[in-house]
């Protein structure tokens, strides 16, 4: 655990608990997880109860106290997704994966989760894999998107 | 940059950056928001950059790269300046033709023209295009023309001169007056007039006082204020800063959704340009006003959204809802008087100081002034960010903007306002698009989200879909949100299963009137609305499911059966291949037939059976045929063949 990373993401901003919920979402960025060494060094650092930054972290959907997978499947099931068989895709998914909604592969190569609505409704049913949109999915093209990813 | 210091520097600044541009010079702009962006606009754009640089154009011809034009369904989009010639559709092959034919050549290239699908005419520029010609595009008809990473583009059209008018010709309650005056009402959902909202912030006790664009787009099927931060982030933020100065607020946030990283950026591309010209920071313009403004991300809750939840969030709490009887505008962030808007609401600022409360009002309806951009998804032809007038009508926005329903299904309701929004069949197409209208029908106007749905999409299905989506993300700090939409979840979850009971129609009606009464927030008064619409307009669908186990629009999975109808079966294998159970018997010219007990139901071997086909069905409320016969299962050579399989 690299507590010097910690360290600077809380250096950069101001040592008040308005900065909680941003500098936890770089720390999620950064390590792709919350990991507990980090929610003690902000806790020494901002004086912000442990059990306050743990409350944080595990109200919003964005962090996760878990690591996750190497890329990151977000099949959307916003409306529009919704009816344009959204669920499908992430049926598809899971099958594909053998892993439920929530989870992690066991070799750490994709964390699955459901998205409720990327913004761009007109290209659905969309799936986001780490930062590559993969709009109009079919079921049939769900295999050949995940091969994409090593 | 030295930064502008008085109105008349600001005239010099654009006057100089008009005079460096040569209007005639050839400039490809290309739509790079999120919905291109999933269609790969930045191979098009990487292709345009080497193709200028292979042609030795560089000094020629400029690349813009820019903000959200709207028609997502047809993207990626081009448009070819000075002339204005609209492609759709473009890939990066097309790329070297575009180069040599319309920017060397002046050129139309017809193939990728709009063409219209009931005339076939092609259409040159946007004007001529039905899903334009129909809109009133005041707050995004820029977009196409704006990187919204220079600040230059805004200001070149004529960007913060609002901001000066305001500060150098009008008092901040002048400024609340002309605003009260548009009767301008919040766009993010409630509807609530933006100039009263301002008027009680700046009259509240207390200092600082704050001003927060929400940008916590959690609606799903929503995009417009992604497109507006995407496209256009001087635009809000030119309105927040005039709103800033009228309620007397020196510190402003804008929260945006971490979902939306390319907003994230832009917007903060543009406050670092805006401190630099002098529109942010210390002494605005030379007038004397101070403002500065953080951009706060969320993390992913959608409840957050709600104004005094997204406040707790920016203090860096849970972003729970307080009680409402406090208004925020007296007591929000750190218990200090907030304004929040929503972007929309802000974007509209300038133009209303601009152009005078007497224009903003001429458009839109009694009750409903000035534009709305909706965004139309779904089951309709041409998708994306649709701004009109109040007052259209839904018809209008789904068949002459929106072309209509693909295929030849038929429409079956629009869903509007976002999850808490209601379900409106074809009997009321012809209401027009507005606050009050749209609350009689039983719906809201939320945000503007439009989802359009055929006669493939079940009104349980979709209840049960915004009420699953409503309980995952309901705080649950008050028991009638709480539990009253775990257990009409539980109701709708049994109905779609086909275990649904006499009376649980009645039971969800009476607590989703329990839930809209006593809730603390707007999330839980409005949770009922997709429940209790369907139910309104579709309660034969739910009789149907409950009496009947019988889901008329072939939706829900435990009802329907999938089906291969020998008669039409070619015996292609394609079913049978992709078929992830290996629940399909058959071979080559043997009719395949769909073993029961095995089938998942995962709607493979429908889809992938060829449309001109048809063999797979889906059937629900009638037991499933039985088989063929195992001698009237070969298909003899020639016979039933269909070319092109």
């Amino acid at each position: 655990m690299n507590l010097e990373k910690v360290d600077k993401i809380i250096d950069s901003y101001p040592a008040e608990q308005g900065s909680l919920i941003q500098l936890l979402l770089d720390i999620q960025s950064e390590f792709n997880w919350i990991p507990v060494e980090a929610i003690v060094r902000i806790n020494e650092r901002l004086q912000v109860p442990v059990s306050q930054i743990y409350r944080i972290a595990s109200f919003y959907k964005v962090l996760s106290l878990a690591p996750i997978g190497r890329h990151l499947i977000q099949v959307c099931l916003g409306t529009a997704c919704h009816v344009r068989g959204g669920p499908k895709i992430l049926d598809k998914v899971e099958d594909c994966l053998k892993i439920k909604t929530g989870e992690t592969t066991s070799d750490m190569k994709f964390t699955l989760r459901r998205v409720n609505c990327l913004g761009c409704c007109a290209l659905g049913p969309v799936m986001l894999v780490d930062n590559d949109y993969h709009g109009k999915v079919t079921t049939v093209k769900v295999k050949e998107i995940l091969e994409i990813y090593d | 940059m030295e930064r502008i210091k008085s109105n008349a520097e600001l005239d010099v600044q654009r006057q100089d950056i008009l005079s460096k541009r040569d209007q005639n010079k050839p400039c490809i702009a290309i739509c790079s928001g999120t919905g291109c962006l999933a269609l790969g606009c930045n191979r098009v754009i990487s292709a345009f950059k080497e193709e200028i640089r292979r042609q030795g154009l560089g000094d020629k011809v400029d690349i813009k790269e820019t903000g959200c034009p709207g028609f997502c369904e047809k993207g990626t989009i081009v448009v070819i300046y000075p002339e204005g010639i609209y492609y759709l559709q473009v890939k990066p092959e097309d790329v070297p033709e575009i180069i040599s034919e319309t920017i060397k050549g002046k050129k139309v290239i017809d193939r990728l023209l709009y063409t219209d699908p009931s005339t076939g005419e092609k259409a040159i520029y946007e004007s001529e295009i039905a899903f334009y010609e129909n809109q009133k595009r005041l707050l995004i008809g820029n977009n196409i023309k704006i990187d919204p990473k220079n600040i230059e583009d805004y200001l070149a059209l004529g960007g913060y001169r609002a901001l000066a008018k305001a500060l150098f010709e009008m008092t901040p309650e002048q400024v609340i007056e002309e605003v009260k005056e548009s009767n301008l009402r919040g766009r993010g959902g409630g509807g609530f007039p933006a100039g009263r909202k301002w008027k009680s912030c700046r009259n509240a006790p207390g200092e600082p006082k704050y001003v927060i664009v929400n940008c916590d787009e959690g609606d799903p099927g929503a995009f417009m204020d992604r497109a507006l931060m995407e496209g256009n982030p001087h635009s809000v933020l030119e309105g927040l800063i005039i709103g800033a100065y009228a309620v007397g607020s020196h510190e402003g946030f804008i929260y945006v959704r971490q979902e939306y990283p390319l907003a994230v950026e832009n917007v903060n591309i543009a406050i670092k340009q805006a401190e630099e010209y002098g529109f942010l920071g210390e002494n605005i313009l030379g007038s004397g006003f101070d403002f500065d403004v953080v951009v706060h991300r969320g993390a992913g809750a959608f409840v957050s959204g709600e104004s005094s939840a997204l406040m707790n969030a920016i203090e860096g709490k849970v972003g729970e809802p307080r009680p409402k009887y406090i208004h925020t505008s007296e007591s929000g962030v750190w218990d200090k008087p907030s304004n929040l808007n929503n972007v929309e609401t802000w974007a509209n600022i300038p133009l209303i100081i601009n152009n005078g409360a007497e224009w903003f009002k001429s458009i839109g309806t009694e009750g409903s002034k000035g534009t709305k951009i909706l965004s139309l998804v779904g089951k309709v032809n041409n998708t994306g960010l649709v701004e009109v007038p109040m007052g259209i009508t839904l018809r209008d926005v789904i068949f002459k903007i929106g072309g209509g329903i693909p295929g030849d299904k038929k429409f079956k309701a629009v869903q509007t306002g976002g999850p808490s929004g209601g379900i409106i069949p074809e009997q009321y197409l012809d209401s027009p698009v507005d606050f009050d209208e749209l609350t009689k029908l039983g719906s809201i106007m939320g945000s503007g989200g439009m989802v359009v749905m055929d006669e493939g999409t079940c009104m349980v299905d979709i209840a049960r879909f915004f009420i699953d989506f409503l309980c995952d993300e309901s705080c649950g700090k008050c028991v009638p949100c709480r539990e009253g939409l775990d257990q009409m979840r539980e109701i709708l979850n049994n109905i779609v299963a086909g275990t649904g009971e006499e009376g649980d129609i009645e039971l969800l009606e009476e607590i989703g009137g329990i839930m809209s009464i006593f809730s603390l927030c707007a999330l839980g008064t409005t949770a009922d609305n997709p429940v209790l619409t369907t139910i309104r307009y579709f309660r034969d669908e739910y009789e149907a499911h409950i009496k009947e186990k019988r889901c008329p629009a072939l939706v829900c999975n435990d009802l329907i059966s999938y089906y291969i109808d020998p008669a039409k079966c070619t015996a292609c294998m394609l079913c049978l291949n992709n078929c992830p159970v290996d629940a399909i018997d058959g071979g080559k010219r043997k009719i395949h037939v769909i073993d029961q007990s095995n089938c998942t139901k995962c709607g493979i071997c429908y889809d992938v059976c060829p449309p001109k086909i048809g063999a797979v069905n889906k059937i629900s409320g009638e037991p499933v045929p039985p088989p063929p016969r195992e001698e009237e299962r070969q298909i003899k050579r020639g016979k039933r063949e269909i070319e092109g399989v």
